[in-house]
This record gives C-alpha cells, sequence and structure tokens, in this order.
C-alpha cells in the first residue's frame, strides 16, 4: 500500500513538472512570435527629431545613423549619412546589425530609427536596439518618430537625402 | 516619471490621420508594375471605377488590419465599380504573396517601387490609402489607420456618382 502510495505520488510530481515545462516551451515560443514594439523602449534612450535635426545640422559630434526601416522608404528620404541595414523585424536585418557593429567600440554613439509606421506600431527599431544593448553598447539611442518619417522628420524641413547609400 | 511619460508617449500615438485632398486635385499617375502572381496590373485599365489604392506591407501590422475590410468591400461592391488594388512596399514579393494567399486577397497586389511612390508624393508611412474617383482624381489620401466606416463612407459616396 506505501509502496503504491509513493509511486502515485511521484507519478503526480512527474506529471506537473512534465506540464510546468511544456507550459514554459510554449508561453517562450509564443513571445518570441510576438513582434517587439517601440513603445518597450524605456523614454530614457530615445532621441527627439529637432534634437537630432540639430546635431547634424551643427556638424560637430555627428553619431552613427542605421536606418532599421524599409528600403522603399529609405531610398525615397532617409536621414543623410544613415547607413540602412534593413527592416530590423527581420532577423536578417539583425545579423547584418550584428556584422556591422562587430569592429565598433562599445561607446559609439549610434542612432536608430525606422519611421514606417505610428510609433506604438513600429516593429522594427526595438529588435535592433535590444540587439545593440545585448552586445554591450552602451551609447545607443533611437530616434521617437510619431506619426512616420515624412510627417515627423521630411515635412518638417529636416536634413534629408535620397537615393541608395 | 520616465513610465508615465512612456505612457503618454504610447497613448499619443493611437489615432488616424484624414487628408482630405482639395477639388481640383490631381489625377492620379498611371502605373504598370507586376503582381505578386506574375501579371501585369495597369491602372489606367481600371478607368471609370472608382479604386482604393492601398499602400501597405506585411510587417505593418494596422496595414494587416485593414485587408479584411477591403476583401469585404471588393466583394460587396465590386459589382457597383469598385476595385482594391494593393501595393506592397515589401522588399520582395514573396512574404506579399504568402500573405495575399494566407487571407484570402482578392484584387490585384503588386510590390510598389520608387517611382510611383514618389509619383504619388512619397510614401513615407504606412499604411496610406487614396481613394480615385470614377474620373480619375485623387479625392481622398488616408495617411496612418483608418476608421473603417469613414472609409467606407467615402467609396459609396463615389460609387453614387456617374460614370
Amino acid at each position: 500500500m506505501r509502496a503504491t502510495n509513493s509511486k502515485s505520488v511521484l507519478t503526480r510530481i512527474v506529471s506537473v513538472a512534465f506540464l510546468l515545462s511544456f507550459s514554459h516551451t510554449l508561453h517562450a515560443q509564443w513571445s518570441q512570435s510576438q513582434p517587439q514594439l517601440a513603445t518597450m523602449l524605456s523614454s530614457s534612450v530615445l532621441i527627439q527629431p529637432a534634437e537630432l535635426a540639430q546635431t547634424l545640422r551643427a556638424g560637430k559630434n555627428k553619431p552613427l545613423i542605421f536606418n532599421v526601416g524599409p528600403r522603399m522608404m529609405y531610398v525615397q528620404a532617409h536621414i543623410p549619412g544613415a547607413e540602412f541595414i534593413g527592416a530590423g523585424s527581420d532577423p536578417d536585418t539583425i545579423t547584418r546589425l550584428k556584422t556591422r557593429v562587430w569592429s565598433l567600440p562599445k561607446k559609439s554613439a549610434i542612432v536608430l530609427y525606422c519611421g514606417c509606421c505610428p510609433w506604438d506600431r513600429c516593429p522594427n527599431v526595438a529588435p535592433a536596439y535590444t540587439t545593440l544593448q545585448k552586445l554591450g553598447f552602451t551609447n545607443v539611442k533611437v530616434l521617437y518618430i510619431a506619426e512616420n518619417l515624412g510627417a515627423d522628420w521630411v515635412y518638417k524641413g529636416y536634413p534629408t537625402a535620397s537615393g541608395n547609400q | 516619471m520616465a513610465s508615465v511619460l512612456a505612457i503618454f508617449v504610447a497613448l499619443r500615438h493611437n489615432r488616424t490621420r484624414e487628408t482630405r485632398v482639395k477639388s481640383g486635385a490631381m489625377h492620379a499617375p498611371d502605373f504598370t508594375l507586376q503582381t505578386i502572381d506574375g501579371t501585369a496590373v495597369r491602372l489606367s485599365d481600371y478607368q471609370g471605377k472608382v479604386i482604393l489604392l492601398d499602400f501597405w506591407a506585411t510587417w505593418c501590422a494596422p496595414c494587416k488590419q485593414e485587408i479584411p475590410w477591403f476583401i469585404e468591400w471588393q466583394k460587396r461592391y465590386g459589382d457597383q465599380g469598385l476595385q482594391v488594388i494593393g501595393l506592397s512596399l515589401d522588399d520582395t514579393a514573396e512574404p506579399a504573396q504568402k500573405f495575399a494567399h494566407s487571407i484570402g486577397i482578392n484584387y490585384p497586389v503588386a510590390l510598389a517601387n520608387e517611382d510611383v511612390a514618389n509619383r504619388y508624393g512619397g510614401i513615407l508611412g504606412v499604411p496610406v490609402n487614396l481613394v480615385i474617383a470614377r474620373d480619375g482624381t485623387i479625392v481622398a489620401k488616408y495617411v496612418g489607420e483608418t476608421t473603417p466606416a469613414k472609409l467606407e463612407q467615402e467609396l459609396i459616396l463615389q460609387l453614387k456618382q456617374a460614370k
């Protein structure tokens, strides 16, 4: 009787452990499939368009600027000097980003931007930012684009270039 | 304080924007593009119809949310002269094709290019939806997420105009 009870308890423990492990795996997979939206970024890592435009116009201490939005928008209009990396929500872009920054000092001043869609819908800047953060870069800012690149940068008359880099 | 600011920033931009083009507006520039299924779509082939021209992309969540409405409207108003045309800003056709087939898009979808985007005033954010009247003029432009009822009313208004 005691042996049967012990076996039953052990079976239950194993079952619970299995269920917990399974649900954890499911949750992890679900989390990975959800887009990382720009709203997950702390306001402390944001830079406003007016501030970046001022820095660019001053011509001193210019950061590296990486465009992590779609190519079609980049070729129409981009911040002068911005390097096109690709849409940050694409895993291939993250690979290109890692390659691009591989040899950079970890204190390099970097600004990431997209402008594809309203801030709370952008799936591109957060994955790029968290990638750089995990690589140990400590001086990364993300350009806060509230609506889209047109409304918040180009039509405000901030410095703009077009074409492929 | 940072949390409050973050919430403020998040709430501030869940709004629609509509720009209604004034009368005497520009004629919709013609284009010929290859659809994701390998055929050609030419805007001027739909002369006399009311066109909903949708600039979208598969990485754009609000864009994908709108498409079921467009599928429904194509079914409901197609006989009355509505033609929806989707122009994707995806870098390649594959993701657009996959999405289109998965959701059952029932209208032409092509990859936009820089030339078409520039001729339509620049597509510097998505979604952008343009309503083109039967005479070929652009009568409304919606930038960003749109209230479906408002867009549908615009289409119904234009469909009532004489051919």
